[in-house]
């Protein structure tokens, strides 16, 4: 393709194509710290595809497309292509990966222990998870966490955050304007703009941890712990995976696993602060 | 332009993979992803030394395609249960024939919907047993529904309830419409029993189906796997018997299937280097490349290291000339007419 950008996040390699050279430059600026090796052989490849020959140049449209695709893509403008060339690695992930139980969820590690948070988007997880990211703790991921099914350790995959809407000012007014990716408005799901993680958090990214807590957490409401049942936790984390009747039946060893062994629990907070207070308090009560 | 040969040559000759560099390793596995063949890929090498992030994507692609193979068994496990009160041979035919009967051409091979064979004069039979076990239908138009039933060669599909997986009931391997009559009860007749209520086509058949399901019908796409079929299933055939390809021309003729089947020959050998035996007795039969083979072979190659489509036009050549075969013009013209209005548009 006429523009292109091979890149490692986590375990994962992937070749990212793009008829327009936009959606690379964002990528190459934001992605200076992960591994960019021209001449790897990729995992994935995605492509940013003009909807048309049309659409190439008058009123630019990408199809986001590659190994794995689905037919019903909406169509995202140009102005929005680096969020384009995110999306196209998370399907990549969401739908091709086998190497580990995939879950959607942000993981943070302190100590070498994980903790997990897995909730609907807007729960406030990924958010949570850029603030602690600031806070001590390492960053592991905003989007995915990568359970590795013969170890039970969990696996960073830390690509770029994304802040959406007023999570934008909270964590942009503590972190160096360096680290923030464009704004980009009016998107699908609002405004968005991309958090570089800590160096950190890229150069650890090989390294996992184990899993020591699981959180559900929502954002609003009064501040507030609910414990969960085993039962509920693994239901509610095969919904958070892609792959999990993909891998089958060590999916559910590893899953059945990681329920009776790391304790879990719903939290409320109605703020930032809230709910790292909460976090802090949950993880000084480990045993 | 670039086109899919490096697939080809991999497919051919896995020793042939070890000249490539990291820029032809990534078009290779784009390509082979594209054209459903990563699976078949990742069994041809499973022998040759591949670069160390090669191997695990192999592996991911074995993982998937034995779990499609243990879904599709399970599945005609369900639909023999589901039939086995009619006491009609339930004949199983591609994919998942190839996987039960565990011939060269399932290795590897994606395997999408249950397609099955029954006779004709049960399908109401076999409609409401179906319906019983579960499924449903997956059309609600009812042109589409009537499209099937009149013209076509298999009842609209059904997907299971609550196993969320199509199956596809056919009478006979061509649409009604269709310019040949295949010998659907002849084929029904011989085919070959492999247990559990189940049958799959005889070898002979079963290359006539691949042929005209390639030639005969629908506009080429997947074309490098369904030839990669007519290969597999041709040196299965000669391991039994070095005149195989005679007897399934032969046999071809009776389905009025000669010229897809010999077409399906001379690309196979011409792209897979297949071995087929040149015959002068008691037919000429050689594999010599004939007038129109090039068109079939690129629109086969289109597709680049990208994953992407190419070759628009023939592409869509090849579009028109699916629904020519399928219906005489004027049907044709109706049909087309009927899908504008209901907003289907050509990809």
């Amino acid at each position: 393709m006429r523009h292109s950008l091979t890149l490692r996040i986590g375990p994962a390699t992937f070749r990212v194509g793009s008829a327009w050279r936009a959606p690379v430059d964002d990528l190459a600026r934001l992605y200076a710290d992960y591994p960019q090796e021209r001449d790897a052989i990729a995992d994935f490849t995605v492509r940013l595809d003009p909807t048309s020959a049309l659409r190439r140049f008058f009123r630019p449209s990408i199809h986001i497309t590659g190994d794995h695709g689905l037919a019903d893509a909406a169509p995202m403008s140009l102005a929005h292509g680096l969020l384009a060339a995110e999306m196209g690695m998370n399907l990549q992930m969401a739908l091709g990966w086998r190497r580990h139980l995939l879950l959607h969820a942000s993981s943070v590690e302190k100590d070498g222990r994980a903790l997990v948070m897995t909730g609907e988007s807007g729960s406030g997880k990924s958010t949570l998870a850029a603030q602690l990211g600031e806070r001590g703790w390492r960053l592991m991921g905003d989007e995915f966490a990568l359970l590795d099914c013969v170890t039970g350790a969990l696996h960073p995959f830390p690509r770029l955050v994304s802040l959406k809407n007023k999570a934008i000012d909270v964590i942009a007014s503590e972190v160096s304007e360096s680290r923030m990716g464009p704004l980009l408005a009016a998107t699908a799901k609002g405004d968005i703009r991309h958090l570089v993680p800590r160096a950190d958090a890229v150069a650890r990214m090989a390294q996992p941890a184990m899993p020591a807590l699981l959180l559900f957490p929502r954002f609003g409401g009064e501040a507030a712990v609910r414990p969960v049942g085993q039962g509920e936790v693994f239901m509610r984390l095969t919904q958070a995976s892609t792959n999990y009747v993909a891998l089958g039946e060590p999916a559910f060893a590893a899953l059945s696993r990681f329920v009776a062994t790391v304790p879990a629990a719903a939290i409320d907070f109605p703020s930032g602060d809230a709910g790292i207070a909460l976090v802090d308090q949950l993880w000084a009560d480990l045993p | 332009m670039t086109d899919a040969w490096p697939l080809v040559a991999a497919l051919r000759d896995p020793a042939s993979t070890q000249a490539l560099d990291a820029h032809g390793w990534n078009a290779l596995i784009a390509m082979a992803r594209a054209e459903r063949l990563v699976g078949t890929l990742a069994h041809r090498l499973a022998d040759i030394q591949v670069p160390d992030a090669v191997r695990p994507i192999l592996a991911d692609a074995r993982l998937d395609t034995d779990r499609e193979a243990a879904q599709a068994l399970w599945e005609a496990d369900r639909a023999a249960q589901a039939l086995g009160p009619l006491g009609i041979p339930v004949i199983l035919l591609k994919g998942t024939a190839y996987a039960a009967a565990g011939l060269r051409a399932g290795e590897g091979r994606f395997i999408g919907d249950l397609d099955i064979l029954v006779p004709r004069d049960r399908l109401d039979a076999v409609e409401a047993a179906l319906f019983a076990a579960g499924w449903e239908w997956v059309k609600p138009d009812p042109y589409d529904d009537a499209y099937y039933r009149q013209w076509m060669h298999e009842l609209p599909p059904m997907i299971h309830a609550t196993r969320d997986r199509m199956i596809d009931v056919h009478h006979t391997i061509l649409p009604l419409t269709a310019r040949q009559t295949p010998d659907a009860a002849a084929m029904i007749a011989d085919a070959v029993p492999i247990g559990n209520g189940l049958s799959i086509l005889s070898p002979e058949d079963r290359l006539c189906h691949a042929a005209a399901h390639l030639f005969a019908d629908g506009d080429l796409a997947g074309g490098l796997r369904n030839l990669w079929d007519i290969h597999c299933l041709l040196v299965d055939g000669m391991e039994h018997d070095p005149d195989f390809g005679l007897s399934v021309m032969e046999r071809a003729a009776h389905h009025q299937l000669a010229k897809a089947v010999w077409r399906a020959l001379r690309l196979a050998y011409r792209l897979y280097a297949t071995p087929v035996k040149a015959c002068r007795a008691p037919a000429l039969f050689d594999y010599r490349p004939q007038r129109g083979d090039w068109l079939f072979a690129a629109r086969m190659l289109a597709r680049d290291g990208w994953g992407r489509e190419t070759r628009k036009a023939l592409r869509f050549a090849f579009f028109v000339r699916s629904h020519w075969l399928r219906m005489p013009p004027a049907m044709l013209a109706r049909h087309l007419w009927t899908k504008w209005r209901k907003g289907h548009r050509p990809a």
